[in-house]
């Protein structure tokens, strides 16, 4: 799933400090799972601001509105009659939900909520973790199941490098070296002569670095 | 054709058999070329390359090519170390055109330290190729004339390719086995992570000899003289992938007052006099971080003096 974080509440109060009207929308796809933009945090954060701005005295509307998903313009769609009443939209979900509401409502001032930190998963409960760099060519099968690409810190396709040290990367003792676990994961299942073999240089084209990505599926295009 | 790939003096010191002794300079945190200057006077004569780092611990200082072509016009001859940290595969091939073409030969393939070590942890960082990447790129550019892409190189950069290798990092029964991967890849010479467990450096280069490496590549052994108990401390505790037993902190300690640095160097000695005996071990990579002034007595109580002229 795609991992957030929510905004400092000083920043959000401040984006929106001289707006009256603001609609909170929240989606239902990953922000939910990982409890930062569902229909509970829509709640959580309304009640914040209408806290806020009775504090400073100031008036404040504050709607609340959880889209299925805010990634797909037919959910989008939800929120054509009222939306017009705001002064501006609070979008909660991951970095594409504010801006396909920015792109079907030109008119309205959208924020962001949250911030969006990366695809991964939760290990713990509490706890996520990133495993996917969406680098559009998945080579995982070469190194045991595991990414080091998206987990290694130098994205190293030939490690580890000399920083490993006790498992952990040489960035923080909080970061496990994923080269350690895929060497010793290799060496037990005794394909260490895979591991020998040279990666060459990766092409980046199907990643970010190709410029901004589109993928079309002509079978389903109408 | 040359019977050399790059007749750099490195290259030629190592392939006539001698014990190769190389230095290290660290270019400066501004554009103080005297300072540069001075440093590197130290070691004029008393090594046969001299290391030139490359924005190291990701701290911004004087570029790697530049701090190396002030090295060469002293008389020096620099082994330019290059990272893949700030560089892109189009930067790494256009520098390495660069300090070909005004007079660099030898070249030392590193991945980099990551970042966030630095003096700008907010910095963007590259990696679009990695360590083993690059020693492969430049044996490609060398060997086959080529760029990456394949495309056909209009004279070819010949450079001694040297790789780094830290034999004391984690896993450490897969550490010989990375070399061998960098050997494979294209390193003609490796200088070896600051050794200071020598039981552990003397298993590992029993491996790499059982391995027939030491054949295939030469390989110095990298010593950094330990200055003071703190620094030994700092290495111990603080420096990514060091392996400093609690025996040669206790020995420090034992030195006394003022002569914990006389302690140090001759440690560092009797490591370079073990080196010279030591199967599959070709050189001594010495590594006098802001102690260049101390590399000629070291040279001479090491019994490395004079350098031979190939």
């Amino acid at each position: 799933m795609i991992v957030a974080e929510p905004k400092p509440v000083k920043e959000i109060l401040d984006m929106v400090r001289d707006l009256r009207k603001i609609l909170i929308v929240g989606c239902k796809g990953c922000v939910t799972v990982c409890n930062v933009g569902g229909t509970k945090e829509v709640a959580i954060l309304a009640s914040t601001l209408r806290i806020a701005a009775k504090k400073n005295g100031k008036e404040i509307e504050v709607g609340e509105h959880t889209l299925e998903r805010q990634c797909d313009p037919e959910y989008i769609d939800e929120i054509r009659d009222f939306v017009a009443d705001y002064d501006a939209v609070i979008s909660i979900a991951c970095g594409v939900g504010p801006q396909f509401l920015s792109e079907r409502y030109p008119e309205i001032r959208v924020f962001p909520g949250v911030n969006t930190k990366f695809m991964g998963g939760a290990i713990e409960h509490g706890i996520w973790s990133e495993r996917c760099a969406g680098c559009g060519t998945c080579v995982v099968h070469y190194f045991g199941g595991l990414c080091p690409i998206a987990r290694c810190s130098k994205s190293l396709l030939n490690g580890p490098c000399g920083g490993s040290n006790n498992g952990k990367c040489e960035i923080s003792k909080e970061v496990d070296c994923i080269w350690d676990i895929i060497v010793r994961k290799m060496m037990e299942q005794g394909r260490l002569d895979e591991l020998l073999e040279f990666k060459p240089p990766k092409s980046w084209m199907t990643a970010r670095d190709g410029g901004p990505r589109m993928m079309t599926r002509e079978e389903l295009v109408k | 054709m040359s019977e050399y790939k790059s007749g750099s003096n490195l290259e030629k010191v190592l392939k006539a058999g001698h014990f190769a002794f190389t230095g290290e300079c660290g270019p400066p945190q501004g554009a103080n070329v005297a300072h540069l200057k001075e440093k590197a006077g130290h070691l004029k004569g008393h090594v046969d390359a001299v290391n030139v780092t490359d924005n190291q611990t990701a701290v911004v200082r004087m570029s790697s090519w530049a701090a190396s072509l002030i090295l060469l016009e002293q008389g020096l001859e620099p082994n330019f170390q290059m990272v893949c940290r700030d560089r892109n595969r189009l930067a790494i091939q256009s520098d390495i055109l660069g300090v070909y073409s005004n007079g660099i030969r030898n070249m030392l393939c590193l991945s980099g330290d990551h970042q966030k070590f630095g003096n700008h942890p907010e910095a963007k960082n590259v990696f679009d190729i990695d360590s083993m990447q690059l020693i492969h790129t430049a044996k490609t550019m060398r060997d086959d004339g080529k760029f990456l892409n394949g495309q056909e190189i209009d004279v070819p950069p010949e450079l001694f390719i040297g790789a780094a290798c830290n034999p004391f990092a984690e896993p450490f029964d897969f550490r010989v086995y990375r070399l061998a991967k960098k050997i494979a890849a294209g390193a003609d010479f490796i200088q070896t992570q600051c050794i200071y467990n020598m039981a552990k450096f003397r298993e590992f280069m029993k491996r790499a000899v059982d391995m027939g490496l030491h054949e295939k590549c030469y390989i110095l052994a990298g010593v950094t003289p330990m200055k003071s108990v703190g620094m030994a401390r700092y290495m111990s505790k603080q420096v990514p992938g060091m392996d400093v037993p609690d025996n040669l902190i206790k020995r420090l300690q034992g030195a006394g007052k003022g002569k914990v640095a006389a302690e140090g160097i001759k440690f560092a000695v009797e490591q370079i006099e073990e080196f010279k005996e030591m199967e599959g071990v070709a050189g001594v990579h010495l590594m006098a971080i802001e102690w260049e002034h101390r590399v000629p007595e070291i040279a001479e109580m090491a019994g490395v003096l004079p350098r031979p002229q190939v």
